[in-house]
């Protein structure tokens, strides 16, 4: 028998891209995003847990062997008895919140979003979306903030957990609205899905009097040219594009949407409809099935029928390398997305 | 076998082999100044004896058709494996320097698209042993009698999906699957007996039906003795090693470190780790 046919992959080792300037190092497994030049807060997901923690006895966390990458190491520090590392088993961790839920806990499971989103999805949808439990899922390296690669970077965790019915989907811009959404997120009722940001992480909405609400859509500033319709870190990055448009006389609103799900229809369609500026969705996730394509599909429910362009990642599996770098080939870093805007006006 | 086909035969001892390894690794932990050197250093000794010892393979056609599969599953293994590969001429020395970098051929985390000889995509925990199992049944269906390896660590084994593949090995009865467990009981949160399951090791993969031994993984003539013993062994069934290693193995200032999953090096740290690696340079 010839097995000539059973070649694998007739495409292997194709040469990276050409170099280009200075090579940058992968660094850190966790990427920081502090060299944005930014005010940072550490771990605010830790001590605003540990701060809810002190009046809340039903406050537990739990991690799959990454307490120390998700921030969940501060709460596990200051409530040990509270704390249960359940080892590299995602699926049984999320199981056992939702068994704690039903004993009357409100557990926050911590882990990467790819091994959420990707592996313990059946868990996360059985165990406790159907039987609407209130379990927390706080996950580190969304979309893309690692280099390391397919296999760490949550590019479409997003449009994977869209899918699931009565799952709130956060996905915090900054320290600030970490520190808000964790606290918001304990009191309601539901399950919820939330990005983390975690390590240094900066401070930006402190500037603007920022004040989380869930399931809210808020405009950080208003402009004429463009409708920015944000979520993320990509909500800091459209800031600072806007600052710099401003200048070239482009003027640049940005409504920021922290809860992807459900979406706040009424904001988003109120202000894409006051007409005249090109709506611009911005997200730290693939085009396919994130932030843009509910924005897209929400207007277009509406009859709201504006010109309307897609910042993100592409539907693909993304390369390895420094995050500077693979920001500005993926065109998500302030001057790509200045850049992309200004192509498009 | 071909003149150009690697197993064993070298004049070079395993001793010398897994020096160059951990002095290859340490060289791409300078480049980055972190990373898994802890693992690379443990696991040495392994990689050596599966390179230089056990697999077939023919350095300058990574994928021919004849070759021993070795995956491995553990992605952040990737520096002491492409360490190996170094030596065993798979990848040229002259990309130590690109390691970790953009436009490396030699990422972080081992994925298959970028490397020659990185057999599949690792870094997602769970996956590796499932892969094996499959590669381990074509290879049966085209009747190619290559073993299938897998490097697998203690950590790897609390997720589900191992066991899954445990048992499925053994189902299929895969006398031509070795999986082989680095076991040095770290793991991203800390000891891996404390997270997971402290439990004979060997005694659960023999209790799922599987022929398995369990040596230290630094003991050279231990480690070529389980190989052995597990190509050998003449039941219809998969063949597992535990390797019971010493993280940051053979550089004492390092192996005293607090954290050893990650580990960060002063860049002056790096002169005294290869200088001490030196000093111990083996015939």
């Amino acid at each position: 028998m010839n097995h000539q046919h059973l070649s694998r992959r007739a495409s292997k080792y194709t040469p990276r891209r050409a170099p280009k300037g200075e090579r940058l190092a992968t660094s850190a497994m966790i990427a920081s995003l502090d060299s944005e030049g930014r005010d940072t807060v550490a771990a605010p997901f830790g001590h605003a847990l540990v701060d809810l923690a002190k009046t809340r006895d039903d406050i537990v966390g739990l991690t799959a062997d990454l307490s120390k990458y998700t921030d969940l190491h501060i709460f596990a520090k200051a409530y040990p008895d509270r704390f249960y590392q359940m080892g590299m088993a995602e699926a049984v961790m999320i199981s056992a919140a939702a068994g704690l839920a039903r004993e009357g806990f409100t557990p926050f499971a911590t882990t990467y979003a790819v091994f959420a989103a990707r592996r313990a999805y059946d868990f996360i949808i059985m165990a406790i979306a159907e039987e609407n439990l209130p379990v927390k899922i706080v996950c580190a390296l969304p979309g893309l903030t690692t280099g390391y690669g397919p296999s760490h970077q949550a590019t479409e965790d997003l449009a994977i957990m869209r899918g699931m019915p009565n799952l709130t989907i956060i996905d915090p811009c900054d320290a600030t609205e970490i520190d808000q959404a964790t606290r918001a997120i304990a009191d309601h009722p539901s399950p919820v899905y939330m990005r983390l940001l975690r390590g240094q992480v900066p401070n930006v909405l402190g500037e603007y009097g920022y004040q989380f609400k869930l399931g809210r859509a808020q405009i950080l500033r208003d402009g004429r040219d463009v409708l920015f319709v944000s979520s993320g870190f990509m909500t800091m990055r459209v800031l600072d594009a806007a600052a710099r448009l401003q200048r070239d006389g482009v003027d640049c609103a940005v409504l920021h949407v922290p809860t992807i799900k459900p979406l706040d229809v009424e904001t988003i369609v109120a202000e894409a409809s006051k007409g005249g500026r090109l709506v611009v969705a911005s997200e730290n996730h693939s085009v396919t099935g994130g932030l843009g394509e509910a924005v897209a599909a929400t207007l277009m429910r509406a009859g709201v029928h504006v010109p309307f362009r897609q910042i993100g990642l592409p539907d693909a599996f993304l390369d390895a390398g420094a995050l500077p770098t693979l920001h500005d080939q993926y065109g998500i870093s302030v001057d790509a997305v200045t850049a992309s805007v200004k192509s498009w006006l | 076998m071909d003149s150009t086909t690697v197993r064993g035969g070298s004049n070079v001892s395993l001793e010398r082999r897994a020096w160059a390894i951990r002095r290859n690794a340490l060289r791409m932990g300078e480049v980055q100044g972190q990373g898994y050197i802890g693992q690379a250093l443990g696991v040495a000794d392994v990689l050596a004896v599966s390179y230089f010892h056990a697999l077939t393979y023919r350095a300058a056609d990574p994928e021919w058709e004849g070759r021993d599969r070795f995956l491995l599953s553990i992605g952040h293994y990737a520096i002491a494996l492409y360490a190996a590969m170094i030596e065993a001429g798979i990848l040229p020395e002259d990309e130590i320097p690109t390691y970790g970098m953009d436009d490396s051929r030699m990422p972080m985390s081992g994925m298959a698209a970028y490397t020659p000889g990185m057999e599949i995509t690792g870094g997602s925990l769970g996956h590796g042993l499932g892969i094996a199992v499959g590669m381990a049944l074509g290879l049966k269906r085209k009747n190619n009698a290559a073993f299938v390896y897998n490097l697998l660590s203690d950590g790897e084994l609390g997720e589900g999906s191992t066991w899954e593949a445990v048992m499925s090995a053994v189902q299929w009865k895969l006398d031509n699957l070795i999986a082989i467990v680095d076991f040095n009981n770290q793991q991203a949160d800390g000891p891996t007996r404390d997270a997971l399951a402290q439990v004979p090791e060997a005694g659960r993969w023999q209790a799922f039906g599987w022929f398995a031994q369990e040596v230290d993984g630094n003991d050279m003539t231990a480690v070529v003795a389980a190989f052995d013993a597990a190509r050998n062994h003449d039941a219809a069934q998969p063949r597992v090693i535990i390797c019971n290693t010493k993280m940051c193995n053979g550089i004492p200032f390092l192996e005293d470190r607090e954290i050893t999953h990650f580990v960060r090096v002063e860049p002056e740290e790096w002169a005294s780790a290869l200088r001490i690696l030196e000093e111990k340079k083996p015939q």
